[in-house]
């Protein structure tokens, strides 16, 4: 009984630690105080000015999307290349596999850093075109697309794809009808994790963007040390947007998940 | 032979940018590090790193962030991992997936948050910069170390911890000498993915007025300083330590099989 109170305790107090700051900004959010501690009313103003403002509005459309152009290229490469180095011979699988690796062990800011070197110093590419910061964006996210694929390629039963041939598909028929259905919660969980990695990126985006275009990450650093409370009080109604689309996204997928056990164990009962 | 053949094709495109936008900045990174201006090979980036004392003591005060860090962060998920893994209860999933969640919210909103927090907390922020940045890092990167240990125990063989205590272990000492070795990778992978970012990631140093470098604040000043050939010359070197650090603790990983094997 003790030790349940001592773990409970335990978990509560991690949460309210790693919550406390998100809520209490939250709250603060709905009030007309620019200082979290101050008494104020109830007001709607934050997010009046984080819709309304134009600054504020095309920095969150242009980081949206440059996430969604960047989940969509990463995805397409990633899985094709999981697919093909998948059934590759050693040479071109184990390079593959070895430089995939690379962005994820690597510190952001050195991939940056790099990038960075290569196509703005060395090839003197023009920052202006996005052009840079996309390429960026996809080198971060493609390997953990690959990551995400190449398991459902593992679990897939191989004869199913012989099987189509020896039936009289082409290899490309075989390929859209056999394994990319098989293989597509993979690509769908790779696609979210590249929109996520795209729109929580710092590092890559500051030494690849262009000096006038913000993502919210380099927007609201900046904003931090600069001391304009407007707009620093309608971040706050931004965070508090944010924190609740993913808690709710989090949550209906666990739901929807936990919904799919059970009517797997429904039929086993059965 | 045809199907095969073309199926190897899909991976072209991704090897082909992989070459062109992975290991083609970092071969330009080691040639800018160990050239000068005049593109005329020199050691002088080197050498000029470990002579200063500045670059030499924001190795150090990088290494000191990262172990305090890490020491938190895993003094403080560890129970978390080990008491959800051993919970029974139905709703398991839902609990973790809370621990979870501040991993997929934008790291800068959430440092803010904490900023305006501790703002409230201690007024000044400027009085504790070191423990407010352990702070900073051990809020951002906690969800990363609760992970991977949750994982390994998970796996972890419940009859093991039976077996213990059937022999008369205490419960201390099934714990130390069963569940805490078995739990080593994860407890490795939990330390790979706090130490090495609690080294370079400067903007929680920035956005809590911690105005001392670390590794990733000195990239970030030779950058505004177009200062190409010692911004790659600290790339080298984190690079180095990135290395060192993942090849010794492929080396944990790889143990486990014999391990199992012996069981």
């Amino acid at each position: 009984m003790m030790k349940k109170i001592v773990s409970s305790a335990w978990l509560g107090m991690v949460l309210l630690f790693m919550y406390f700051p998100i809520v209490i900004l939250a709250v603060y959010s709905f009030m007309d105080t620019p200082t979290i501690g101050a008494s104020g009313h109830f007001s709607l103003q934050n997010y009046i000015k984080l819709f309304t403002t134009p600054e504020l509005t095309e920095m969150i459309m242009g980081t949206l999307s440059l996430a969604l152009k960047c989940a969509i290229i990463a995805t397409i490469l990633g899985t094709m290349g999981a697919i093909g180095a998948f059934y590759s011979k050693k040479g071109m699988r184990g390079f593959v596999v070895a430089a995939n690796q690379i962005p994820i062990v690597n510190a952001d800011v050195v991939t940056g850093f790099s990038l960075c070197v290569l196509l703005i110093v060395v090839l003197g590419m023009d920052k202006s075109t996005l052009i840079p910061l996309l390429i960026g964006h996809v080198v971060l996210a493609t390997p953990f697309v690959y990551l995400s694929v190449i398991p459902k390629l593992k679990q897939m039963d191989n004869h199913l794809y012989e099987a189509a041939l020896d039936l009289g598909a082409s290899p490309a028929q075989a390929l859209r009808k056999i394994v990319i259905p098989q293989i597509i919660p993979g690509i769908i969980s790779g696609f979210f994790i590249a929109v996520t990695l795209s729109l929580d990126d710092y590092f890559i985006t500051i030494y690849t963007k262009p000096a006038t275009f913000n993502t919210i990450s380099t927007y609201v650093v900046n904003a931090t040390r600069g001391s304009q409370t407007e707009i620093k009080t309608a971040l706050w109604a931004l965070s508090t947007v944010i924190f609740v689309i993913i808690l709710l996204a989090v949550l209906i997928g666990n739901t929807m998940t936990n919904r799919k056990v059970g009517v797997k164990s429904d039929i086993n009962e059965i | 032979m045809k199907y095969s053949f073309s199926r190897q094709q899909l991976s072209i495109p991704y090897a082909v940018f992989l070459s062109c936008f992975v290991i083609a900045p970092l071969l330009v990174i080691v040639y800018y590090a160990f050239t000068n201006g005049e593109g005329n090979f020199s050691l002088a980036n080197l050498t000029g790193f470990f002579s200063s004392q500045n670059t030499v003591g924001t190795l150090f005060y990088s290494i000191l962030i990262s172990l305090a860090t890490t020491c938190v962060c895993l003094l403080i998920a560890y129970p978390v991992a080990y008491i959800l893994a051993q919970s029974k209860m139905k709703k398991k999933t839902v609990l973790l997936a809370l621990f979870i969640v501040p991993m997929w919210i934008n790291f800068t909103l959430r440092v803010l948050a904490l900023k305006e927090v501790l703002t409230m907390l201690e007024g000044n922020l400027a009085y504790h910069p070191f423990m407010n940045t352990i702070i900073g890092m051990t809020f951002d990167f906690l969800p990363f170390m609760i992970l991977p240990l949750y994982t390994t125990l998970m796996k972890l063989d419940k009859h093991l911890m039976e077996a213990a205590y059937d022999l008369g272990a205490s419960k201390t000492a099934a714990f130390a000498r069963v569940a805490l070795p078995l739990s080593i990778p994860g407890i490795v992978s939990g330390v790979t993915m706090v130490f090495l970012p609690a080294m370079t990631n400067y903007v929680i140093l920035d956005m809590l007025y911690n105005s001392t470098y670390i590794m990733g604040s000195l990239i970030g000043s030779y950058f505004n300083a177009f200062d190409w050939h010692s911004g790659s010359m600290i790339s080298i070197v984190l690079l180095l330590i990135i290395f060192i650090f993942t090849w010794s603790s492929n080396g944990f990983s790889e143990k486990e099989p014999d391990r199992e094997a012996i069981l």
